[in-house]
């Protein structure tokens, strides 16, 4: 794929999936703690969310650092809109921030 | 691959030349860093572009030659207890 190809890609995952996380692994096998501990995060916060492993895809694992403008994995999307990696995720989550964001942008949530 | 945790102050405050960058080699290892950057020039900006701002005086070398940098950024006045 070549670099607009992987955009138009990222574009669409993060346009129809209300929250999609770009990571190393899948949500069952994460392949990294960095991944792992926001698996952890949506999980706790009953977010049905879509895993994107990017080691299945080199062009994708490059691609959505250029995308995101974020130097590393994992990143986290909600509704089309970049969120940030894990330090700022478990902070949000840690300080309620994500909550509110998850609540004020209607992300289904389980009970 | 690793990275002192002096030149990572130096490009940071190259970059914010107002910063205060407190670092932490949470495994001794030159490879696991925790850093906390407090810097005027941060406000008014998000978490993400603070963020941003802090990778980009990195130019680069993170996620490539520094593998894991926690970072929290803050202005100054307002950093975490």
């Amino acid at each position: 794929m070549n670099e607009n190809a992987v955009f138009t890609r990222i574009q669409q995952e993060v346009e129809e999936n209300p929250v999609v996380l770009f990571m190393k692994g899948t949500p069952m096998f994460p392949q990294c703690g960095f991944s792992a501990a926001v698996v952890q995060v949506l999980s706790e916060a009953g977010v049905k969310f879509k895993g994107i492993d990017v080691l299945s895809d080199p062009s994708l694992r490059e691609g959505v650092k250029q995308f995101s403008n974020w130097p590393t994995i994992p990143q986290l999307y909600i509704k089309g809109e970049f969120v940030g990696g894990c330090d700022i995720v478990r902070e949000m989550y840690a300080s309620g921030e994500l909550d509110q964001v998850l609540t004020e942008k209607d992300v289904p949530r389980a009970g | 691959m690793a990275m002192e945790a002096a030149e990572i102050e130096r490009l940071i405050k190259e970059a914010l030349p107002d910063a205060r960058v407190l670092i932490e080699d949470l495994r001794g290892d030159g490879d696991h860093y925790a850093a906390l950057v407090t810097s005027a020039t941060f406000a008014g900006k998000s978490r993400v572009q603070q963020h941003q701002m802090v990778y980009g005086a990195l130019r680069g070398r993170m996620g490539s030659e520094l593998h894991a940098l926690a970072l929290q950024t803050a202005l100054p006045g307002e950093e975490p207890a």
